[in-house]
């Protein structure tokens, strides 16, 4: 039997408690700080404004290409390379809203004639007024998630489990938020599927070590709470990683071989499921002992019957 | 212990077959196709249409694979793309102006299979290329083009009963009429509030007269805007049918958006500028009694508009309209038969040629303008002088310069008008090179993956691990077969969330293997721990899935376009793994292990 994790005894996940609510608190602050300096870069699915992708025969001249379409008067172009030095992004931000839609149009009738073998590869033109319906949509799902999810928790276990499971999701939301705000990348409205997506799956994990948490619960009678949950991580750990690496390794393809149009959506679900395994394992259930979990809460206590005061 | 009963196996089974078959024409591929609809939607496309189709192509002597009537287009397969722009044309020719012949892709798999209905997804624009357009119509425009239309009413009620009133003011989408006594004021009231149910009317004394102020009320300006909106759709449909669009989509979306997608078109320019003219087109009388100087200087006559003349030249023109495009059915380019002037055919409805019938018998000898009315800009095409009455309907309009304009002008008419000006809010154009390579890649990416994933499956739980990567297997091809049964549109986030789909289902999996081995390193002997491990596992498992339906079904609930096609991926693949894991899993291991009453080892 081959076996990457045979863990003999119990690690005492809990006793670092300390440690690790500190390591999430710091990454945690550090994502809010960049999210709150930095900001998300938005992608044009949400500010609106005009990205064109097109392909010339030749390496790009793009200082020509800025040049020419200079001179049709488009505000604030960005000319960049793409990919390949063939593959050129013209990004164009929306500035009233006459014309818009003919901005494609006219940035292939410029470049036309200094690149007669210009091919249109992609345009994506989103109004102001749509792009900001789609942010308060998405701004809607993730709350309408977040809450469905908790209360799916607090029906299926307690109000503590579905508090710490929900926590500790939100806390790698705001992680995968806070990176894209670091580095800037460029946020969609796939990535922000993909970040729902996580959501949804990284309760998964917490799912998986409440189920052992109470399972444990009700078998274990002699132990203390903590060695309860030590115990639950420590026997669900091995599967919780080796379906995190499963997860992975198809988020890696994708990653590799999805092409660009894919490419921050696999980067929202990379860090998602890397930390997706640190929270489940060394956030949420802390905070579940936090909250003061205790065995009584599953083991229903034989109801005594009020007696009348006579 | 670990034995299914014979119908369990026999329903996988079954379910097995179907998946298989329902997700095969997927892998067919596509052959070029010619497709030919009605232009009209009230016309079928039926049997005597297909044998017409069949008959030109014969006259012509182009081979074809095969003809299909499917909904309301027929479509015939052919060899090679060589032969398909020649059959078009062909076809074209044949069935006339009344036809739209297009340039289709069709699922090369075996009749047979389309027979049972087994169809390929359908590819969304991102993967096959071509445009989306979402459209909105201008409500407030709509509202005010109906004030206007008051506004003229008013002007032929008032004067019909003969009640003296003053100008008749129109702001924003409230009209004013003005009047010297309170008296007449109350007898318009009185007249116009019978005639006018849908409009709520406010009388007001003001220190220069009396007014009567009408604007539409609530429930009327909705079905105003709605039939705006209808109106909207209507003249899209018949304008994306003259650009020859194979699979056209035209929806309504809300309460004042439409999407328009056009798979497969490359001239983006072109569909554009068809799609976003707002042009209208109006008949009305000249003012001849009107001043020229005062018209050249842009000073209006009382109840005229002054327009320029194409060619040169401002006429001034009644604000009355005899005739708007609506009333026109059919319009042909053509020349004049006697100057050989370039010049459109117009055919009226019985209404429209009714009217246009009086007019031109009342006003021989005078002058009738035919405005073009873009993006709120009017412009006399033309101002013939009425020579005698036209009767019949059938009109024809000279002064266009060129024969492509009077074709563009004939193309204008006869898709109609719309109700409201629209423009495009948001546009996603992909060409078909990136929609093959998106294809290619999201294709790669989900191979890559389920390899790797096998392979690792295999080497961690030997035989289990095989019995996972089969059931992965095939909760792929269930997918694919129900996405193909519901004839959903794939689009690239909906091939991530099939990768994704695959690389959570696994998950499951790992779950019963590591449950089943924890039990044998407890002591638990072979089969109970198979038993234990399938049975432990399972409310983990359904926990766990449904989180992530929750996530899944507030995406499709709240997403918009592609997001949406990732979250059926992403909903549906929760339900099929959840059977493929668990019972799909079962089964193998059921075969394998479940008859051996004493099993001393099992591979995992």
């Amino acid at each position: 039997m081959l076996e990457f994790f045979p863990f003999k005894r119990t690690i005492p996940f809990m006793s670092w408690g300390k440690v690790t609510t500190m390591i999430s608190l710091v990454t945690f602050l550090f994502a809010v700080w960049a999210l709150w300096e930095k900001g998300l870069n938005l992608g044009v699915d949400f500010t609106g404004g005009t990205v064109m992708e097109v392909h010339t025969s030749q390496p790009a001249d793009l200082p020509a290409i800025r040049a020419a379409l200079e001179k049709t008067g488009l505000p604030e172009v960005s000319v960049q390379t793409f990919g390949t030095s063939r593959d050129v992004l013209i990004r164009l931000p929306n500035k009233g809203e006459a014309n818009a839609s003919e901005t494609s149009n006219r940035v292939m009738a410029a470049l036309t004639p200094g690149n007669p073998a210009i091919e249109l590869k992609r345009v994506d033109f989103v109004g102001p007024q749509v792009g900001k319906e789609l942010y308060d949509n998405g701004a809607l799902a993730l709350l309408v998630v977040a809450f469905g999810i908790m209360a799916y928790l607090a029906i299926r276990f307690e109000w503590r489990f579905a508090l710490a499971g929900m926590l500790a999701n939100l806390h790698d939301i705001v992680i995968i938020l806070g990176m894209f705000a670091f580095f800037q990348w460029e946020f969609t409205l796939t990535v922000l599927a993909g970040v729902l997506a996580i959501l949804g799956y990284s309760v998964n994990e917490s799912v998986v070590v409440f189920d052992r948490i109470r399972e444990n619960i009700r078998k274990m009678r002699g132990a203390t709470v903590p060695h309860i949950i030590d115990d639950a991580i420590t026997r669900t750990m091995s599967r919780t990683i080796i379906t995190h690496g499963s997860t992975q390794i198809m988020v890696l393809s994708m990653l590799f071989f999805g092409g660009e149009a894919l490419h921050n959506f696999a980067l929202a679900l990379t860090i998602g499921i890397l930390f997706g395994i640190y929270s489940s394992v060394l956030v949420a259930s802390p905070l579940l002992l936090m909250f003061g979990v205790k065995r009584e809460h599953f083991i229903k206590p034989v109801e005594k019957k009020q007696e009348a005061v006579v | 212990m670990n034995r299914f009963p014979l119908w369990k196996y026999v329903l996988i089974g079954i379910t097995l077959v179907i998946a298989f078959l329902y997700t095969l024409p997927n892998f067919f591929g596509e052959v070029p196709a010619v497709q030919v609809s009605p232009v009209r939607t009230t016309e079928k496309a039926d049997t005597a249409l297909l044998g017409r189709v069949e008959s030109a192509l014969k006259s012509a002597g182009l081979g074809y694979q095969g003809v299909e009537l499917a909904g309301n287009s027929i479509k015939v397969r052919v060899a090679s793309t060589d032969l398909q722009i020649k059959a078009k044309d062909t076809l074209q020719g044949a069935l006339g102006d009344g036809y739209t012949v297009a340039l289709n892709l069709v699922s090369a798999s075996p009749e047979w299979l389309s027979s049972i209905h087994a169809l390929p997804m359908y590819l969304g624009l991102d993967l096959r290329g071509g445009v989306h357009f979402l459209l909105e119509v201008d409500m407030k425009a709509a509202l005010e083009k109906a004030a206007i239309r008051y506004q003229n009413d008013f002007r032929t009620e008032l004067r019909g009963d003969k009640i003296r009133y003053g100008a008749i003011t129109r702001q924003g989408d409230a009209v004013t009429v003005h009047f010297a006594t309170r008296d007449q004021r109350d007898a318009a009231l009185n007249k116009l509030a019978n005639v006018f149910g849908d409009l709520a009317f406010t009388p007001e004394d003001q220190a220069d007269g009396f007014t009567l102020a009408a604007r539409l009320k609530p429930q009327a300006q909705t079905k105003v805007q709605e039939f705006a909106l209808q109106q909207n759709i209507t003249t899209l449909r018949n304008r994306v049918n003259e650009l020859g669009v194979a699979e056209p989509v035209i929806q309504q979306q809300g309460a004042s958006r439409v999407v328009v997608q056009l798979p497969g078109v490359q001239d983006t320019a072109k569909a554009k500028d068809i799609l976003g003219r707002t042009a209208t087109l109006e008949i009305r009388m000249v003012d001849e009694q009107a001043d020229p100087t005062a018209i050249q200087q842009g000073q209006a006559p009382f109840g005229d508009d002054i327009v320029p003349l194409r060619g040169g030249g401002k006429i001034a023109v009644k604000k009355d309209v005899v005739l708007t495009g609506d009333s026109i059915t059919d319009a042909a380019p053509g020349f004049e038969s006697t100057s050989g002037q370039a010049a459109v055919h117009v055919n009226l409805d019985g209404k429209g040629a009714r009217i246009f019938k009086d007019v031109t018998r009342e006003n021989v000898g005078k002058r009738m303008a035919i405005l073009l009315i873009e993006k709120n800009v009017a412009e006399a095409i033309t101002a013939p002088v009425i020579r005698e009455e036209i009767g019949g309907g059938r009109v024809q309009i000279t002064g266009m310069e060129t024969a492509q304009e009077a074709s563009d002008v004939a193309l204008l008419l006869r898709a109609g008008a719309l109700a409201a000006p629209m423009q495009i809010v948001e546009e996603r154009t992909v060409g078909p090179s990136m929609g093959a390579e998106n294809i290619r890649k999201g294709f790669h990416s989900n191979l890559w993956g389920f390899l790797a994933v096998t392979l690792f499956m295999v080497i961690y739980y030997r035989v289990f691990g095989l019995f996972s990567s089969i059931a992965l297997a095939i909760n792929g091809f269930l997918l694919i077969a129900l996405l193909s049964m519901l004839q959903a549109t794939l689009t690239l986030p909906g091939l991530a969330g099939i990768a994704l789909t695959l690389g959570m289902a696994i998950d499951a999996n790992v779950l019963i293997n590591e449950r089943i081995r924890e039990e044998l390193r407890n002591g638990a002997t072979p089969q109970a721990a198979i038993h234990a491990g399938y049975d432990r596992a399972w409310g983990t498992i359904l926990d766990s899935n449904l989180t992530t339906l929750i996530a899944g079904v507030a995406l499709f609930w709240l997403g918009s376009g592609p997001v949406r096609g990732f979250a059926v991926v992403l909903c549906l693949g929760i339900l099929t793994s959840m059977f493929s894991a668990v019972t799909v899993s079962r089964a193998m291991v059921n075969l394998t292990y479940g008859r051996k009453p004493r099993l001393a080892k099992v591979s995992i």
